[in-house]
């Protein structure tokens, strides 16, 4: 599946990658789901 | 293979941009591209979130509240219109440069037209002409929004062939979710750079820009193209074309003569029309169907609930789509949607507001999944090479749903307060007629059959379009080898 070699990209790039994407939406989910909330309350 | 490194020089001083720059080694990991889309998508997403400035942009003059001469919100409301124009302009428009010029040229140039438009937007701010922003954020800023959106998506879907639908949800997904962090960053550097006596916007934008443009150059720092003969470990592409997954490709220009692009084409407006009016209109629509029981503050929740459910949306029913078929899929969106609205009166006449926050929240994952699974139904009907550019024309059906949507809502709501109707009961009809949309779309979606052969490309014309696409290559790897001075 995924074509990762020894040669080719490593797996802290990888890493890397996902986390310069995921922290900045991960923070903003947070917030809407904290937004969302208010309206069960 | 060459790779920047090879040629320092390569094509100019832009040459890193070109399509056989791009090129994977061996070893690549595909998973590195869906960031890399990411990136972008992630961005451009802040076009939802821009009414954040609205109301700060009307009072730059009077500061704490709006005096003469400040902007009104009608003038303002014209920005994310013009924006939105030039978005499906662009996609159409530069959709096949797009295509032939590979991903990493598209990513940089929208991220160098969105980053100026906010560059330009900031200086409209700083010296109180609107034409500028206009300019700014409308023009610039909606080409960037359409190179932007379809420049990751052909790619996505060569590095994907076994799960199109999944690697495009991901990256249209990360359009849904931009406008979850512009929201709460635009507002925290409006609070950072404000002052008794000035309002931080032209700061904010200054601050957005230079952030999109880091981000969105990184993106196009890491993405690829698969080489010509790769396909995932394990997988075997179809030999045979089944009955709506074509193994030919069809040219842009000729996908655009088919009956198939039009009625997808009205497939996507109809299914963002029923959606993007309810969109807008959501907090309005929740207080005055729930006078009393739905406060502004738990409006505002649902406007987030709605935003999350559009997100998510697209992930999953474009993954799903991966599994039963992008017809069924829209089937799904149509005659589940259709029972939705239909119930959403029932809802509001029963005091249910359980109901109706669940209703809309399905209806509005649908709306995302259909942006989403809609580049997956086009590489089935006209196959990989050209999607991109055909996708780009599609995204003419978003502006035109992005009219109409909101125009009809508010215009039978505004009809049926006009003529007595009670607020709470103002949106019954609106709920009924997106139900007809969809009725509608879910005819469209019925007539959608394979593309005849007589538009596939011959296998001429395909050798010619790949040895032109080499000669590209070779083409600017010779620029790149020539000494300098040359």
């Amino acid at each position: 599946m995924s074509n990762t070699s020894q040669s080719g990209t490593k797996p802290w790039q990888l890493a890397l990658a996902w986390v310069w994407v995921g922290i900045p939406l991960a923070w903003g989910v947070a917030e809407t789901i904290a937004n969302a909330a208010k309206l069960f309350h | 293979m060459t790779t920047i490194a090879e040629t320092p020089a390569a094509g100019g001083l832009f040459g890193f941009l070109d399509r056989s720059h791009t090129i994977a080694k061996p070893g690549f990991s595909r998973w590195m591209v869906p960031p890399a889309a990411l990136c972008i998508h992630l961005c451009i997403g802040q076009a939802y979130a821009f009414s954040v400035f609205n109301l700060p942009m009307t009072k730059l003059i009077g500061i704490t509240q709006s005096a003469p001469g400040d902007w009104k919100l009608t003038e303002l409301g014209w920005i994310f219109s013009i924006a939105i124009f030039f978005l499906g302009t662009s996609a159409a428009v530069f959709g096949r440069w797009v295509e032939e010029g590979g991903p990493r040229r598209a990513m940089f140039t929208s991220g160098l037209c969105w980053a100026v438009g906010f560059f330009i937007s900031a200086i409209g701010v700083y010296v109180h002409n609107l034409w500028l922003i206009y300019l700014g954020y409308g023009f610039f800023g909606g080409i960037g929004l359409g190179l932007g959106y379809i420049s990751p998506v052909s790619t996505l879907i060569k590095w994907f062939p076994d799960r199109p639908g999944m690697a495009t949800g991901m990256a249209i997904m990360g359009f849904g979710g931009g406008a979850f962090i512009a929201s709460p960053l635009s507002v925290w550097l409006m609070q950072k750079f404000s002052t008794p006596t000035h309002v931080g916007v032209a700061e904010a934008f200054m601050g957005l820009g230079i952030i999109y443009l880091i981000f969105m150059w990184v993106g196009a720092a890491i993405v690829r193209i698969p080489a010509p003969a790769w396909k995932p470990e394990g997988y075997t592409p179809p030999v045979q074309a089944s009955k709506l997954i074509t193994t030919s490709d069809v040219f842009v220009y000729d996908a655009l003569k088919t009956p198939q692009f039009w009625l997808i084409w009205w497939v996507l407006c109809l299914n963002v029309t029923a959606g993007i009016g309810v969109l807008g209109q959501a907090s309005a629509m929740s207080q005055e169907m729930f006078p009393g029981h739905i406060t502004p503050v738990a409006a505002a929740g649902f406007v987030g609930l709605l935003s999350l459910f559009n997100m998510v949306g697209r992930f999953f029913w474009a993954s799903t789509s991966d599994y039963i078929g992008r017809k069924n899929t829209y089937f799904c969106f149509f005659v589940i949607g259709t029972v939705l609205y239909a119930l959403v009166p029932w809802t509001g006449s029963i005091g249910s507001i359980t109901g109706f926050v669940l209703c809309f929240i399905v209806i509005i994952s649908m709306y995302g999944g259909g942006f989403a699974t809609v580049p997956a139904y086009l590489k089935d009907m006209f196959g990989t090479r050209y999607v991109g550019a055909i996708h780009g024309w599609l995204i003419t059906a978003w502006s035109m749903a992005g009219i109409f949507g909101p125009v009809l809502v508010n215009y039978i709501r505004q009809y049926q307060i006009d003529h007595g109707v009670p607020k709470a009961q103002a949106y019954n009809v609106t709920m009924y007629v997106m139900a007809g949309l969809l009725v509608v779309g879910f005819l469209c979606n019925l007539f959608i059959k394979a593309v005849h052969q007589r538009y596939h490309m011959k296998p001429v014309d395909t050798a010619l379009a790949t040895a032109a696409e080499a000669g590209r290559e070779v083409a600017a790897s010779f620029g790149s080898s020539r000494p300098a001075g040359a």
